[in-house]
């Protein structure tokens, strides 16, 4: 590896034993990455600097927290109340669990704005649905755990889920529970997997970036790099520039921890579980709204938890649904307004998914079902074939230097590096 | 290499049962990895309840725990037990006969979980909604059961279970 020259002779004499000087000198300061990125191509780092805050609470919060049905939720007020700073902790990692997801879904729908899962990203994208769906089931069975009456008994209707699966769904429940009801086992499996996923998301994340930086960022005019001139290195613009985004975000983090810590929570999770007593109305966390009412819209019990998995398993065919060379909506005129409408789609499903399945809701909780599996099983291939795009510009640079020198150019003629 | 008619070479042999012992010694470990999921012996170990039934007048419900989960008592008064055998069983989602899912028309005992999403159906209270039918009402998702536990209206595929139970003594009655 032809490396930087490095003037100190202890970075020199780890760097020809261990090359990692090299390797974060290639990776954040040479990464060319282009120069058009907007703000929406913050919240990727910053959902990982969310994941870092994440794990050093977890962390904290496990060395005072107890798994047992008796002493769980004795111990999380315990945290509250007596906990030197237990109270700021928890608060944090509680609301951190509800700014992930705001952050993650703001990253998945900005790819979708901008065609980020086409060739040659499919993978990137893949790795991104992957860590999506081990978040969902780390922050559920991490919401399990303070025993309240909310956990119990959200653990007991997602678990029940799996019941639906034909012949064994029986015998998949009970396994899951080590019991017959949602019980110490259960709680105890539960807190240990909360503690092992994150760290399955951390691997998960570092093989998102090295796919990333296989071929770089995507950007907002959704063209290759044409060359030098198309990019700046990472740091120190994008380093700068994520720090700020980073500050903003914290801002906000921030007003919500200490002002309206139980803003996004429910106040059944402040009454200790009872296996006797359902409360009269289980919602889920709001990041599960919309598959909640996806899972409820449909009147059978399979096909609701079919379709409810198949949201997210929609996904990971995306990029074989989307079959047009151009990537970002900003040349795709008539792409651009489905955008929104799926994007109010899901809006609307998040507040249905919080409303009592009767009358009206459950009428729009299955138009808005239906439009969400149409958007991407027949919009998309349609308009794949039927949408004429804008002519794109030439290169990233020319739309600034030469803003007439436009001219059509394939898009996705991805040059596969050998 | 040793060839056979068929080209395939000892090797070739070797590979295949090869793999196919690591197939097989990987399941065998992988079972008791599976398996340590399933109940214990201490929890299978409190899987009978036993529970005297002439505490509960005609008209009454009580509610025991057993295996972690709520049994539902109901001594049935005259009229619900002929409601619940008056039904045309080809009109019920999960056909069963009143008869077939209670050992004394008068003493009901069901596992008092709905078989939807597993929520605890209400109605074991007099002043609890009770449903369409006079039974039990899960306000989760909307399940409608009747005076027998069967379902009526709603998205549970099917009655409330019946335990398996035994009359221990001429009230005493022994779940699991």
């Amino acid at each position: 590896m032809s490396g930087p020259n490095f003037s100190n002779p202890v970075v020199r004499w780890i760097e020809h034993r261990l090359p990692v000087f090299s390797f974060m000198h290639h990776e954040l300061h040479e990464y060319p990455t282009p120069k058009n990125l907007n703000y929406w191509w913050n919240f990727g780092s910053l959902a990982g600097m969310v994941l870092v805050i994440m794990l050093v609470t977890g962390i904290v919060l496990a060395m005072h927290y107890t798994p047992h049905v008796d002493y769980a939720f004795a111990s999380v007020e315990r945290i509250m109340r007596d906990v030197n700073y237990g109270w700021l902790i928890r608060y944090i990692h509680s609301n951190g669990a509800s700014f992930f997801f705001i952050v993650v879904y703001i990253h998945i729908f900005r790819g979708l704005y901008y065609g980020s899962y086409k060739a040659p990203r499919e993978l990137l994208w893949i790795l991104g649905v992957v860590i999506l769906l081990l978040m969902m089931a780390t922050a559920f069975m991490g919401y399990v755990l303070p025993w309240g009456q909310m956990s119990f008994w959200g653990a007991t209707v997602i678990t029940n889920l799996f019941s639906a699966v034909p012949g064994i769904g029986d015998w998949i429940v009970t396994l899951l529970w080590g019991g017959f009801a949602v019980d110490n086992p259960t709680l105890n499996r539960f807190y240990s997997l909360h503690y092992l996923l994150p760290f399955l998301i951390v691997g998960v994340v570092v093989l998102h970036v090295i796919a990333l930086h296989r071929f770089g960022s995507n950007n907002p005019l959704g063209i290759d790099l044409r060359g030098q001139q198309d990019s700046i290195p990472f740091h120190p613009y994008y380093t700068v520039k994520d720090m700020f985004g980073l500050g903003v975000f914290l801002i906000f983090f921030s007003a919500v921890v200490f002002f309206l810590p139980n803003a996004m929570g429910h106040a059944d999770n402040y009454i200790p579980a009872d296996p006797l007593v359902t409360p009269a109305h289980i919602v889920p966390e709001w990041y599960f709204l919309p598959f909640y009412a996806i899972l409820r819209a449909i009147p059978d019990k399979l096909l609701g938890v079919i379709a409810m998995f198949a949201s997210i398993g929609v996904l990971f065919i995306l990029p074989w649904l989307d079959r047009s060379p151009v990537r970002s909506a900003s040349f795709r005129p008539i792409f651009r307004i489905f955008f929104w409408v799926l994007l109010a789609d899901c809006v609307l499903l998040t507040y249905l998914g919080a409303k009592a399945p009767e009358g009206i809701y459950v009428v729009l909780a299955r138009i808005g079902t239906a439009y969400y599996f149409f958007h991407f099983l027949l919009l998309l291939p349609a308009l794949s074939i039927f949408e004429t795009p804008r002519p794109l510009p030439r290169s990233i640079s020319r739309p600034v230097l030469d803003p007439a020198g436009s001219v059509a150019a394939p898009a996705a003629t991805s040059k596969e590096a050998p | 290499m040793a060839e056979t008619h068929d080209g395939a070479t000892r090797r070739d042999f070797i590979h295949v049962a090869s793999a196919t012992m690591g197939v097989v010694g990987g399941a065998c470990v992988a079972w008791p990895f599976i398996h340590q999921m399933n109940p214990a012996a201490d929890t299978l170990a409190l899987a009978s309840t036993e529970f005297d039934t002439a505490g509960v007048a005609e008209g009454m419900a009580v509610t025991v725990l057993w295996r972690g989960k709520p049994v539902f008592v109901r001594h049935r008064t005259a009229a619900e037990i002929e409601e619940a055998g008056a039904v045309d069983l080809e009109s019920l989602p999960d056909p069963q006969a009143d008869a077939d899912r209670a050992e004394r028309p008068e003493m009901l005992v069901l596992v008092g979980v709905c078989t939807h999403l597993g929520c605890v159906p209400l109605g074991q209270k007099a002043t609890d909604p009770r449903g369409e039918w006079g039974g039990w009402f899960c306000p989760c998702h909307g399940s409608h059961y009747d005076t027998s536990g069967r379902i009526r209206k709603g998205p549970a595929p099917e009655n409330l279970e019946v335990p398996p139970y035994t009359y221990i003594s001429d009230t005493v009655i022994r779940i699991g």
